[in-house]
C-alpha cells in the first residue's frame, strides 16, 4: 500500500560532529495517516523532523516529500514546499509579541493576498476547530501550556497543509489536555485529509490515535508496525518501552566502574 | 614544560582562527541583512514598530543623561576657564565637546546598553523559544522579518538620539552657566555660534553617529541571532553586545576623529 | 488601537530628533550666518602667515567680513598667498592694509583689513598690495636679544 507515499526516507544517515545520530533509516509514510516516531530522549527523533523539513541535510541517503528530494531543492522550491508543511514545536513556539488571533493569521497574511475579512473568518474557523475561538484576543503569555499548544495547532493548520509534524505534542500536559490534543490530532488529520507525523515518547496517548509506529533506538529503527502489532511485539526494546520497564535493553545504570571499586571495598577487606 | 607551551600556543591559535572565522561569518550575516531589507522597506510598518521600541523608549535616558552631562560640562568648564578669565568661552567648550565627541560617543554607549541589549535579548529569546525556527518552517525568512526591521530602526534612531543628547547638553550647559552662575547670555551664545561650524563640527558629529548606529545595531542583531538557545547563552550574548559595542565605539571614534579633525586649530 | 499610539510616538520621536538637529545647526552652529554664495575673492601675499589657517575669519574693525579660503606657497615670490572670500556687502578701497593679527593672548589668528582712503574699490580677484605679516614670537625674541646685545656692545666698547 505504498502507492505514492507522502514521505519516503531511504538509507538515511545523519552525523553531527562525527557522532552518528541516524544510521541507515528507511521509512515510508502513506498519505492521510497518523504516524508516530518513538524512542528514548536524544535518539534522533527531532532530527528526523528537521531532515524532513529541510532544516538540516543528511550525510547520505535522502528524504523525499511529495516526490521531491528535500535537501536537493533550491531555496525558493524549499520555501514553497514548506508552505505545504507545518511543524508544531514542543512548547508551541507562538510569536510572543502577537495575539492569538495574529499568530494564527500570520501565515495567511504573509503568504496570501486574502482580504482581512476572509482572514478573519478563516482564523475563527481554525480557532473554533481547536476550541479556542473565545481566546483570540489573548497574548501567548496569558495562555496555559495546553492552550498554547492548541493555538499552535490551529496556527499549523492555517493554510491547510498536506503534512503536519508534531514535536513532542504531549510533553508536560495535564491528563485532560493530553486527551484533547490527541483527539484533535486524529480528528484534524481525518477531516483535512492530511498526514501527521508525531514524534513522542508518550506511549499510551499515541497508540490510541496513530495508524503506524516506528521505534528508533541508537540511531536505527528497532521496530515498526501498527499499534496492535507493536503492543504484542516480542522485541525486548519495544517491550521495555511499551510496558515502561525500568531496566532492559535501555539500562537503568549509566555505565560506571564496579560498585565495589567506587565504594573502595576491595581495599578495605583485610 | 614544552608540552604546556604547545597546548597554550595551540589554544591561542585556535582562538584567533575562531575569531577570524566569526568575523567572516558576521560579515556574511551583515550582507544578508542588507540583501533582505526589501521586506522591511515595503512593509514600513515593521520598521515603525521597531522604531518605537528602539528609539522612543530610549529617548528618556538620552534626554536625562544629555541634560546632566551638559550641566557638568558647564560647571567644570566654568571652574577651569574662569582661572584664565575666559568664562564666556564656556558655551563654546560645552558645545564643541558635545557635538564633536560626547554626543556621538556617550549617546552611542547609552544606546548600546539600553536598545542594543534589548534587541539582542529579544532576538536571542525568540531563537531559544524556537520562534525563529517556526517562522522558517512557515517559509517566512526570519532575517527579513525579524532582524532587518530592527537593524534599520537602530540605524535611523541613533543619529536622532545623539542629536537630542547634544541639544539637551547644550541646554544643560546654558542652565548652569547662564541661569545658575550668571555668565553673560549674549556672549555665551555668540561665542559658541562663531566657533562651532556647521559643516565641520556638526556634520562630522552626525557622520560619527551614523557610523556608530550601524555598528551597534549590527552587533546587537548578530549576537542575538547567534546566541546559544539557553538562558546563559542569551545573557552572555547580551553582555557581549554591550561590551563589544563599547569597544567598537571607542575604537571607531578614534579612527574617525583622526580623519575628521586632523590639523584643526 | 495600539498601532495608532505607536505611530504617534514614533512620529513625535522623529520630529524631536530632526528638531534637535535643526537646533544644533542653527542655534549652536553658524548655519544661520553662513552664506557662501554672495561673496567675492581677494588675494594677499604675506611674508609669514604665522598660525593663520583656512577658515580663519577676515575681520575689519572687529567685524567678521569674510573667511580665508585657501593658503598656498608661491615659488615665484617665495611667500604665502592667502585667498579670501569677502562678503559682497563689504567693498574695500584699493589701498587697504591686510594684517595678520591675534585675537586675545591665546586666541586664534585672523586677517584684519584696515581700509585706506583710495576712491577706487577692490574687485573680485584683485590683490591687496599692502600687507603686514604675522608677528612671530621667536623672531621678536631674537630681535630683542640682538638689540640688547648691540646695546651692550656699544657700552662695552668704551671699556677697551
Amino acid at each position: 500500500m505504498t502507492t505514492n507515499p507522502l514521505v519516503e526516507i531511504k538509507d538515511l544517515n545523519f552525523s553531527y560532529d562525527e557522532r552518528a545520530i541516524l544510521k541507515g533509516i528507511n521509512m515510508t509514510m502513506p498519505r492521510g495517516k497518523v504516524i508516530a516516531i518513538m524512542g528514548g530522549s536524544g535518539c534522533g527523533k527531532t532530527t528526523l523532523l528537521r531532515l524532513i523539513g529541510g532544516v538540516v541535510a543528511p550525510s547520505s541517503g535522502y528524504v523525499r516529500v511529495d516526490n521531491q528530494v528535500v535537501h536537493e531543492l533550491s531555496r525558493d522550491k524549499l520555501f514553497s514546499l514548506r508552505r505545504k508543511m507545518s511543524m508544531l514545536f514542543q512548547f508551541g513556539a507562538l510569536f510572543t509579541d502577537l495575539s492569538v488571533f495574529d499568530n494564527v493569521a500570520f501565515q495567511m497574511r504573509e503568504h496570501t493576498d486574502l482580504p482581512e475579512s476572509v482572514i478573519r473568518d478563516l482564523v475563527f474557523m481554525k480557532l473554533h476547530a481547536v476550541g479556542l475561538r473565545g481566546a483570540h484576543n489573548l497574548m501567548p503569555a496569558e495562555l496555559s501550556g495546553g492552550m498554547a499548544r492548541r493555538v499552535a495547532l490551529a496556527r499549523s493548520i492555517a493554510l491547510d497543509p498536506m503534512l503536519v509534524m508534531y514535536d513532542e505534542p504531549f510533553a508536560g500536559l495535564d491528563p485532560i489536555s493530553l486527551s484533547v490534543i490527541g483527539k484533535l490530532i486524529r480528528r484534524l488529520t481525518d477531516a483535512l485529509g492530511m498526514t501527521s507525523i508525531l514524534v513522542t515518547h508518550d506511549v499510551h496517548q499515541s497508540l490510541e490515535i496513530v495508524d503506524y509506529v516506528y521505534f528508533i533506538s541508537e540511531g536505527v529503527i528497532a521496530a515498526h508496525g501498527t499499534p496492535s502489532e507493536v503492543r504484542g511485539s516480542v522485541s525486548p526494546f519495544v517491550h521495555q518501552f511499551i510496558h515502561s520497564e525500568v531496566d532492559g535493553p535501555v539500562p537503568f545504570h549509566y555505565p560506571a566502574e564496579k560498585y565495589a571499586t567506587d565504594l573502595n571495598l576491595e581495599n578495605r577487606i583485610a | 614544560m614544552p608540552r604546556r607551551i604547545v597546548i597554550g600556543i595551540r589554544g591561542i591559535g585556535h582562538r584567533i582562527i575562531e575569531s577570524v572565522w566569526r568575523l567572516g561569518y558576521a560579515a556574511r550575516f551583515f550582507s544578508l541583512i542588507l540583501l533582505k531589507s526589501g521586506t522591511s522597506i515595503r512593509r514600513f510598518g515593521l520598521i515603525i514598530r521597531e522604531l518605537y521600541f528602539t528609539g522612543v523608549l530610549t529617548m528618556v535616558i538620552i534626554l536625562v543623561s544629555g541634560l546632566f552631562v551638559g550641566m557638568v560640562l558647564g560647571l567644570q568648564g566654568y571652574e577651569t576657564l574662569q582661572k584664565f578669565g575666559a568664562e564666556t568661552a564656556v558655551g563654546t567648550l560645552v558645545a564643541l565637546s558635545l557635538v564633536r565627541e560626547l554626543g556621538p560617543v556617550v549617546a552611542g554607549l547609552l544606546f548600546a546598553s539600553r536598545a542594543g541589549s534589548a534587541i539582542t535579548a529579544e532576538i536571542g529569546l525568540m531563537k531559544a523559544t524556537e520562534q525563529l525556527e517556526a517562522m522558517g518552517m512557515m517559509a517566512v525568512d526570519p532575517i527579513a522579518r525579524v532582524v532587518a526591521p530592527r537593524f534599520w530602526a537602530g540605524v535611523i534612531s541613533m543619529p536622532l538620539l545623539a542629536a537630542m543628547f547634544s541639544a539637551m547638553g547644550v541646554f544643560g550647559g546654558y542652565l548652569v552657566a547662564v541661569v545658575l552662575i550668571g555668565v553673560d547670555e549674549g556672549s555665551f551664545w555668540s561665542q559658541m555660534q562663531s566657533v562651532v561650524d556647521f559643516r565641520f563640527d556638526i556634520v562630522n558629529g552626525i557622520i560619527k553617529t551614523c557610523v556608530f548606529g550601524v555598528a551597534i545595531t549590527a552587533i546587537a542583531v548578530f549576537e542575538g541571532y547567534n546566541a546559544p538557545p539557553t538562558a546563559e547563552g542569551v545573557s552572555g550574548a547580551t553582555t557581549r553586545t554591550v561590551v563589544t559595542s563599547a569597544l567598537v565605539i571607542l575604537g571607531l571614534d578614534f579612527v574617525l576623529t583622526s580623519f575628521m579633525f586632523r590639523g584643526v586649530g | 488601537m495600539q498601532r495608532a499610539k505607536m505611530d504617534l510616538w514614533v512620529g513625535l520621536f522623529v520630529v524631536a530628533g530632526i528638531g534637535a538637529l535643526l537646533i544644533l545647526a542653527l542655534q549652536v552652529g553658524n548655519l544661520g550666518t553662513y552664506s557662501e554664495d554672495k561673496s567675492y575673492t581677494l588675494v594677499g601675499n604675506f611674508e609669514n602667515i604665522g598660525g593663520l589657517k583656512i577658515r580663519s575669519p577676515v575681520k575689519s574693525a572687529g567685524v567678521v567680513v569674510g573667511r580665508v579660503m585657501d593658503i598656498q606657497f608661491s615659488t615665484k615670490t617665495f611667500d604665502a598667498v592667502v585667498t579670501m572670500n569677502i562678503d559682497d556687502r563689504y567693498q574695500f578701497p584699493k589701498d587697504t592694509f591686510a594684517s595678520i593679527l591675534t585675537s586675545g593672548l591665546l586666541g586664534a589668528q585672523y586677517v584684519g583689513l584696515a581700509a585706506g582712503g583710495d576712491e577706487g574699490m577692490l574687485k573680485s580677484g584683485d590683490k591687496i598690495m599692502k600687507t603686514n605679516s604675522a608677528l612671530v614670537l621667536e623672531e621678536m625674541i631674537g630681535q630683542f636679544l640682538f638689540d640688547k646685545a648691540s646695546e651692550d656692545d656699544e657700552g662695552d666698547s668704551d671699556k677697551f
